[in-house]
């Protein structure tokens, strides 16, 4: 869990101080993820440091600073919402966090986010399974371990299919068209 | 290379004035021969409606699609027919196989309706059906075999004479795993030997058994997969 990017999700609802973006981090996370709010000092810092948010200078220190999300800030939580997890094996919490966060920052186009996700889901599928239909073949552990991870990405996937299904009945508008002809250099605006 | 198959700014639309249905919107898809595609989407996205039509069972609204580099809205209902019977094979999810023909039967009848002398077609079906495992199977009735028996069969029919494009409506929609697994190996080896294939699917696990993955929502196309890595990248450590 991204602290640093929860945070910059809830400054672009506005400015805040450090105080009530830890109790707005903690409601809103369903108090799941304690937060002592020295963490959100350190954590705000290290974004005034990077750029990512600025401080009203007359507010002086601690907890009567005043912080907003900059526009480098912005781009930052855009980029992180976008894109996969380091790791091949995102853990599935860390995509429902990003998908939540989504669903509040302003401008961001929810069931984009989800279309990044799934595309890249089923991108590692696909090569799962070209394991499975070439070296696992006559290698049953290795068939078996490919399973289980194909498993677990469809999973996630599906979790995905329903959060979209969700956001549609509720007519939030879905990924705009992009030119998906055969010939790979065709592809006009991947999103 | 002329792509096997190539739409070009599809559109479909049911009914008209308030009951107006966009079942497709400005559809571009090319597929190659050996090349498989799988269109992933959920539920009325227009996943099946892209599929007939790419057969020719169903007109486009607007647009137009070509089969092996021949329009089908230029040809003639006898031509449309004739491209159906000899280059398309077609795989639906609850097999479509005639319950009274055996499998060999079943598998031969497009030769048959095609105009091939009976025993000629008999002796490919047969060999369709060798091929994928079924030979001592082929005088059976669809009753007597089992589901993943069944829709081999129906991949055999598919797959029978010269046909050129493979088109699959949730082919292992009703099998369990690993006779999904099968049917989809089958399926991708088909294209393997040089028919194009297309395959529409809600399952993420039957889609990435494709070459590409196309994403369909409320019938328009929204993303594609980038080209697979190949698996070598999987099996080295994690990426970066």
């Amino acid at each position: 869990m991204s602290v640093r990017h929860a945070l910059l999700a809830l400054l672009t609802e506005g400015p805040r101080f450090g105080l009530r973006l830890q109790q707005e981090f903690e409601s809103r996370t369903g108090e799941v993820w304690p937060l002592n709010v020295g963490q959100v000092y350190t954590t705000l810092s290290r974004l005034e440091r990077d750029g990512l948010v600025e401080s009203d200078d007359e507010g002086g220190e601690g907890p009567q600073k005043h912080f907003r999300i900059t526009s480098e800030g912005h781009r930052e939580l855009t980029v992180w919402l976008h894109t996969p997890p380091g790791t091949d094996t995102p853990p599935r919490d860390e995509l429902v966090i990003k998908v939540l966060v989504a669903l509040r920052v302003p401008g961001v186009d929810v069931r984009q986010v989800i279309q990044a996700h799934r595309r890249h889901l089923v991108e590692m599928m696909q090569r799962y399974t070209n394991v499975k239909a070439e070296a696992a073949q006559h290698d049953l552990g290795l068939a078996l371990v490919v399973d289980a991870e194909l498993f677990r990405l469809e999973g996630v996937v599906r979790w995905l299919d329903a959060a979209d299904a969700r956001l549609g009945q509720l007519a939030i508008p879905g990924p705009a068209p992009v030119d998906v002809s055969g010939s790979q250099d065709r592809v006009s605006g991947r999103r | 290379m002329t792509a096997m198959l190539e739409m070009r700014g599809v559109s479909k639309v049911y009914g008209s004035g308030p009951t107006e249905v966009n079942a497709l919107r400005d559809v571009e898809l090319s597929v190659d021969r050996s090349e498989m595609v799988a269109i992933m989407g959920p539920s009325g996205s227009g996943k099946s409606t892209l599929l007939t039509i790419a057969g020719s069972l169903e007109e486009a609204t607007s647009g137009e699609v070509l089969v092996d580099g021949a329009e089908l809205s230029g040809m003639s209902s006898n031509d449309r027919a004739r491209l159906r019977r000899r280059s398309i094979g077609y795989v639906f999810q609850d097999f479509n196989l005639l319950a009274g023909l055996t499998a060999v039967e079943n598998v031969a009848l497009p030769l048959e309706l095609d105009g091939s002398e009976s025993g000629m077609a008999r002796a490919t079906g047969l060999e369709a059906l060798r091929t994928l495992g079924l030979a001592d199977r082929a005088a059976h009735f669809p009753d007597d075999l089992s589901g993943g028996e069944r829709q081999r069969v129906a991949i055999a029919r598919a797959v029978v004479g010269n046909r050129r494009l493979l088109l699959a409506d949730e082919p292992s929609g009703a099998l369990d795993s690993v006779n999904g697994e099968a049917v989809m190996r089958l399926l991708r080896d088909a294209c393997r030997r040089g028919m194009a294939g297309v395959v529409v699917t809600h399952d993420a696990q039957l889609a990435a058994w494709a070459d590409r993955v196309v994403f369909l929502r409320d019938g328009r196309m929204v993303d594609r997969t980038a080209p697979p890595p190949g698996p070598e990248s999987l099996l080295s450590g994690p990426e970066q």
